[in-house]
């Protein structure tokens, strides 16, 4: 029976970073996972990551997922593909099935990083073609270049629903409507945000009954919800759309780890079912890991920290690492870890709906958790929001206390700061000149900056904006400026619109508006 | 419907265009991507019926777990289209409970 010191199941942010630590440590390691790619779900995230620099942000995902894959190469990983693990037995022997064989392996260490499934919920004709996962709408339109369909309702408002949507947006599909039953947004603020100023409509309170239709879907009947989540007959209302988009949370599959005897207990903040483990990811069968969303729903960016936690505590008990480079070690990707787990999104305020201030103490915008974006009179409690300054400046509509700092790396002149909290709100520094680079506004993974000059010509102002869609409009062409709500405000020229390398495929949009539009015109539609 | 233009994915990893069968009738897709992917492109939505409601089923995780999309395949049924990628000359057929059309309307008279 063939043996390695470590194998780790499943080829996905989790997995991959065990895997390289590991074997960055002079471990012999194997990685099975059951896809023909891998990656597991990075390879479909096109958006910029949260977090600070340490956890790749402003960085997409898939070039996340490609940086993994090298590293893992590098360090001379063996990555199984099409090798599904079956199960793990008594002295961490390992079935695996490949190649139409079953296989067994023997380990000295596993780490289970299988990842999650997305949650379902049955309604009327659920199982009528054109009814999918919000994985589905991703692996379709960002793997496979295939639009999903040409109208989308999104049921589902977390950061999943609200990135697939804007994802279905960049893809030439229209979205016409993202649902939640509960009755706020779930995710970013930011994420509704760039979504909502695009002139989708955020509906709250409400839910799918039924989708239309026998061989397709051509309809969704959607309806208002009561407090317990009931449908409020006479709410019902028919939306066009042939496709419903279901992203409404992910499980963890944590069944290898039940099956492999270890201690599961069920917590609804971590997602369900889920092995317990320790501070370093070991369940109660010693020398068997669970790191990453198998052992509670997260991140990305904290699996890849928690896969490397679990591969560091395996390596100090099989002597590949000494005690004290390990305490040194994993107390920098607990730290790490620590910035991601902070604010209000973090894992233990899962649920909460009694936060109304920052950690600034400023009033958390109202219509943002119901609507998608901050009103013009939220915005006037946040200072880094301000507009009516001489020249051109950056306005941060950032309102939540979410992990994220590129911006304050982007501004090479230093106008922005945020601090080593990653949570804080940005504030923009007075004393230091804005020189209209537009770094920031492509930095910014939420698209929550702009770069306003009231003062570019009498009467005019010029609102640069981030802009993610193709074709970019020619300068000189004229269209419509849109307000944060996605409503139709006025007319507005394209000054320039254009994206420097370094802006990673964010271009920064600048059109020229009636300068009492400054603070209102948000999003340019053609 | 294909994405022509997208404003980060320059490429999608995908071969050569090739042709393969859908319930005998010839269809085109590119080499390498998944069975399911050319047939959505194409605009198949049913990949199966379910063998006692006779239900339509089509893609709904397209990631390999939920087995919906699953069709006959070179006449192997079952075969999880969303993961299996679509090689020149194929021939795909939509699948009945676990038979072909042929098969289950012979067995349903």
């Amino acid at each position: 029976m063939k043996r390695y010191e470590m194998i780790i199941v499943g080829a996905g942010p989790a997995g991959l970073s065990a895997a390289i630590e590991a074997a960055a440590l002079g471990m012999d390691v194997a990685v099975f996972d059951e896809n023909a790619r891998p990656g597991g779900q990075l390879f479909k995230q096109i958006h910029k990551f949260f977090g600070s620099k340490e956890h790749h942000a402003k960085e997409r995902g898939f070039r996340i997922g490609e940086d993994l894959l090298k590293q893992a190469e590098e360090t001379g990983v063996h990555v199984f593909l099409n090798a599904t693990v079956m199960g793990i037995y008594d002295e961490k022997e390992v079935m695996v099935k490949m190649d139409g064989q079953v296989v067994h392996y023997k380990a000295d260490t596993v780490i289970i990083a299988t990842g999650a499934a997305e949650n379902m919920i049955p309604f009327k004709g659920w199982d009528t073609p054109g009814v999918i996962g919000a994985g589905a709408a991703q692996a379709l339109m960002n793997l496979q270049g295939v639009m999903p369909g040409k109208r989308v309702l999104m049921v589902g408002s977390g950061n999943v629903g609200l990135v697939v949507s804007f994802q279905l947006l960049q893809a030439g599909c229209e979205v016409a409507a993202v649902i939640d039953a509960a009755p706020r947004i779930g995710g970013y603020g930011v994420h509704a945000s760039k979504v909502a100023r695009t002139g989708v409509p955020f509906m709250t309170r409400h839910t799918v009954v039924e989708a239309l239709g026998t061989d397709r879907v051509e309809g969704a009947v959607i309806a208002e919800v009561d407090s317990h989540f009931q449908p409020i007959p006479g709410t019902e209302k028919t939306l066009d759309v042939d496709t419903i988009c279901i992203a409404v949370g992910l499980s963890p599959m944590s069944q290898l780890a039940d099956s492999a005897g270890c201690q599961m207990e069920f917590a609804p903040r971590r997602g369900g079912n889920v092995p317990v483990v320790d501070e370093f990811g070991e369940t109660s069968v010693r020398g068997v890991y669970c790191a990453g969303d198998v052992a509670g729903i997260e991140e990305a960016s904290s699996a890849m920290l928690l896969g490397r936690i679990s591969a560091a505590h395996a390596a100090v008990s099989l002597g590949y690492l000494d005690q004290e480079s390990f305490d040194q070690r994993v107390s920098s990707y607990h730290a790490s870890l620590g910035q991601l787990r902070e604010g209000m999104f973090a894992p233990q305020n899962r649920g909460r709906t009694d936060i109304t201030q920052t950690d600034e103490g400023f009033a958390i915008s109202q219509s943002l958790l119901a609507h998608g974006y901050v009103t013009e009179e939220e915005l006037k409690a946040f200072p880094a929001a301000a507009t009516g300054k001489k020249g051109i400046h950056p306005v941060i509509e950032c309102t939540q206390n979410i992990p994220c700092d590129p911006c304050q790396d982007a501004c090479k002149f230093g106008c922005i700061k945020v601090g080593s909290n990653i949570t804080k709100l940005p504030v923009v520094d007075p004393d230091h000149t804005c020189s209209g680079c537009g770094m920031c506004v492509a930095c910014c993974s939420g698209q929550a900056i702009f770069l306003v000059d009231e003062t570019y010509e009498p009467g005019f102002a010029t609102v640069g904006i981030p802009y993610e869609f193709v074709p970019y409009p020619e300068p000189g062409s004229k269209g419509t400026a849109l307000d944060r709500s996605g409503a139709p405000v006025c007319e507005a020229e394209v000054i320039s619109c254009k994206a420097a390398r370094a802006m990673d495929k964010t271009a920064l949009l600048t059109m020229k508006v009636p300068v009492e539009f400054a603070s209102t015109a948000r999003f340019y539609q053609a | 419907m294909r994405i022509e233009q997208h404003p980060i994915i320059e490429t999608y990893q995908k071969g050569r265009e090739v042709s393969f069968v859908f319930d005998g009738q010839q269809i085109t897709g590119c080499e390498g991507e998944s069975i399911a992917a050319a047939l959505h492109a194409a605009g198949v939505m049913t990949h199966r019926y379910t063998a006692r409601q006779h239900k339509p089923r089509g893609i709904f995780c397209a990631i390999g777990r939920c087995t919906d999309c699953v069709m006959i395949v070179n006449g192997q049924p079952n075969v999880r289209t969303c993961i299996t990628p679509l090689e020149q000359g194929m021939v795909v057929q939509t699948q009945y409970g676990v038979q072909t059309q042929e098969e289950w309307e012979a067995d349903h008279e």
